[in-house]
């Protein structure tokens, strides 16, 4: 029998908001960076996780995205909950800084706690150590978000049983513009899922989704 | 020394990206790894290059880390008798 | 599920230019690692496995890919030693899938906000040159990326994606990984010794290799089958591995039981073996746990260096050549055992009857893959 699959939540960081099941849940428009809006992220969620100010601008935003995805969660995750991300530019805001340190012989001090980042896997393996996870994971590179891609992979590990569900989705991080969407994709009930709507809910304009007080 | 010892401490915090730790968080004869502030394998060898940027001493063997980075009390000493900044 | 077979390879390395030469370089125990003193590479001396660049520059100008970066260069040339080497290949019916951890990496010494270093620059690349109708696939998933794309690439074809799918991994030696090794305290001070008690870390290499996956049981009279494969997590730190091998035993096991087998069956193992002195020690541990101790077993990174996004696509290569010639080669750079747990690494090449290989990876990020090669003979 054809398993059907559905989306139990939902999540995207973009312009500055934060948003769950379509909900704006917190907005900041003071922050000049990337990196003073994570922490006000942070902050909101109440979280005690002292290795979060190490990551870099990616894992933060992507690991930012898993913990409000996960938080009062319906369907809980296990050890076999997969993951699958994927983004245009990599680790290149990294990979930039590493660069920079390198690119003047005089003052040639790479650092080992940024040449660590310079790997999109590396947010893979940020959120696997936060929630235990010791299952499948695997980050792709495209243009764009493709979602009928990730939705043929993630499907591939729940039908092959390599994975119980697959939280996957797009973290995204260039310079000054990023762009986090994740869903924990399910087998369980619910409707067949199409890759039009993963496209709609990802396109969907949240700025227009009414936003709570 | 006490100045090079909070000197060190504010670096420290600043160069392993210890956010919610303060300059009086940190007691001269606490251990940086292990129990104290929980610093890890990466921490080490951020360390190392905050010796060499900082006060041009080169550890050439990283093993030596581990000595040298029981506390700030300790590295202070080991700076202040091998800096060449 | 669909059997799924590898059909035909390439490795473009500093031990040659074909999987022919490689695995002759490899069976007289020749290494590509020597002694570099190129400034531009690294301050000092350094040990490494680059390509001869004239023997690049010659091949590139006979086949006109001079205006392609050296990255493109060599993948390309991967694909179309391929596409020569036979006629039922249509590149346009085929999926791709690139493996690579840094790409054009280099272009950001020329500028900073090079379009060149996307990774998606070169998928499009190739995708222009071969005129493909769709794009490759990039995975980017550290020092594991070569061998899951082979898992990725093998569950394409079994949920029917393809038929035949492509894949292909490299990786340049860089300054930029250079310095990130050496700041990590990573780099052997001599060609790297995988599980020798006097191993001090990589040496870093480059390569690019290809792999042809199909479901097609035809082409060859000797099949090699890629029968299990997983990939795990350690859930533990993102550059540290893990104490206990958790992530490694986790895929070994996963793998092993999807091939239906146990580890008795294994004949012989392609290790990861970058030579720090914590991932060996790691992989002994998570060998153990599996019961493969006794299992011959060699890392062939004495060979190669570590090239990245290569190393595993090369290691499961070889693998096929070992199955197909029921030969083994000695762990280059090995001499007296030096990791907690009993391994039995090849001290010398070997003649002997193979039928299933396993191959894992384990890098940065705390990823694990494991790869269960088997020949079926017809």
């Amino acid at each position: 029998m054809e398993k059907v699959y559905h989306i139990a939540q939902h999540c995207a960081i973009k312009n500055q908001a934060v948003y769950k099941n379509g909900i704006c849940i917190y907005e900041d428009e003071e922050s000049e960076t990337i990196k003073d809006f994570a922490k006000g992220v942070y902050k909101n969620l109440e979280l005690k996780y002292p290795k979060f100010y190490k990551m870099d601008e990616l894992c933060k935003l992507s690991f930012l995205a898993s913990e409000v995805l996960l938080k009062n969660n319906e369907i809980e995750i296990d050890e076999e909950t997969a993951l699958v991300l994927a983004n245009k530019a990599s680790s290149l805001d990294t990979d930039r800084k590493h660069q920079k340190s390198i690119t003047d012989k005089e003052n040639y001090f790479p650092s080992p706690a940024v040449f660590v980042y310079t790997l999109p896997n590396i947010a893979l393996g940020e959120i696997s150590i936060k929630n235990k996870l010791k299952s499948e994971n695997a980050f792709f590179i495209s243009e764009s978000f493709d979602a009928d891609f990730i939705l043929k992979y993630a499907k591939m590990l729940i039908d092959s049983e390599k994975a119980t569900q697959v939280i996957c989705g797009w973290a995204d991080l260039d310079t000054d513009k990023y762009d986090v969407f994740l869903m924990q994709l399910t087998s369980e009930n619910g409707k067949k899922l199409t890759t039009q709507e993963i496209t709609n809910i990802y396109n969907n304009d949240y700025g227009r989704v009414s936003r709570r007080a | 020394m006490a100045e090079l010892v909070e000197e060190l401490k504010v670096k420290i915090i600043d160069q392993l990206s210890l956010e919610d730790i303060e300059v009086s968080d940190i007691g001269n004869d606490d251990p940086l790894f292990g129990d104290g502030l929980a610093l890890d394998s990466i921490d080490a060898l951020e360390l190392i290059v905050l010796l060499e940027k900082e006060y041009g001493i080169k550890l050439t063997d990283p093993k030596q880390g581990k000595e040298i980075f029981q506390s700030v009390q300790i590295m202070a000493d080991y700076i202040t008798e091998h800096r060449t900044k | 599920m669909k059997p799924v077979y590898l059909v035909s390879d390439t490795i473009l390395s500093p031990l040659g230019f074909s999987s022919e030469e490689n695995i002759k370089k490899v069976r007289d125990n020749v290494s590509g690692i020597q002694l570099i003193d190129d400034k531009k590479l690294h301050k000092e001396p350094f040990y490494g496995a680059k390509i001869e660049a004239s023997l690049l520059e010659k091949e590139s100008e006979n086949k006109k890919l001079t205006s392609y970066s050296k990255l493109e260069q060599m993948m390309i040339l991967s694909i179309q030693q391929l596409l020569d080497a036979t006629t039922s290949l249509n590149i346009n019916e085929v999926g791709i899938v690139i493996s690579t951890t840094k790409g054009n990496i280099d272009s950001l010494e020329i500028e900073l906000h090079s379009e060149k270093a996307y990774l998606s620059n070169l998928s499009n690349t190739i995708k222009t040159h071969f005129g493909l109708k769709n794009l490759p696939v990039i995975i980017s998933n550290a020092c594991i990326s070569g061998g899951l794309a082979v898992a990725v690439a093998k569950r394409m074809i079994q949920s029917e994606m393809y038929k035949d799918v492509l894949v292909i991994g490299g990786d340049l030696l860089s300054e930029f990984t250079l310095s990130g090794f050496f700041s990590f305290q990573a780099v052997s001070n001599a060609p790297c010794k995988p599980f020798s008690k006097f191993r001090t870390g990589v040496s870093l290499g480059e390569a690019v290799a290809a792999l042809w996956l199909s479901d097609r049981d035809e082409i060859n009279k000797t099949k090699i089958q890629i029968t299990g494969e997983a990939s795990a997590n350690d859930a533990n730190h993102i550059s540290g591995p893990s104490r206990t091998g958790e992530g490694l035993y986790i895929s070994i096991t996963k793998a092993l039981k999807e091939a239906k087998i146990t580890s008795e069956s294994i004949d012989y193992i392609s290790a990861h073996g970058t030579a720090t002195p914590f991932n060996d020690e790691m992989e002994a541990i998570a060998f153990n746990r599996a019961s493969l101790q006794k299992v011959p077993m060699n890392s062939l990174k004495g060979y190669y260096g570590h090239t990245l996004g290569a190393s595993a696509l090369i290691e499961t290569i070889v693998a096929r050549h070992s199955l197909l010639n029921n030969e083994l080669f000695a762990s280059k750079g090995f001499d007296e055992l030096g990791v907690s747990q009993e391994v039995n690494v090849l001290t010398e090449n070997k003649k002997t009857t193979l039928h299933r290989i396993l191959n894992t990876a384990s890098g940065f990020g705390g990823c694990n893959v494991a790869l269960i090669l088997e020949k079926v003979n017809s």
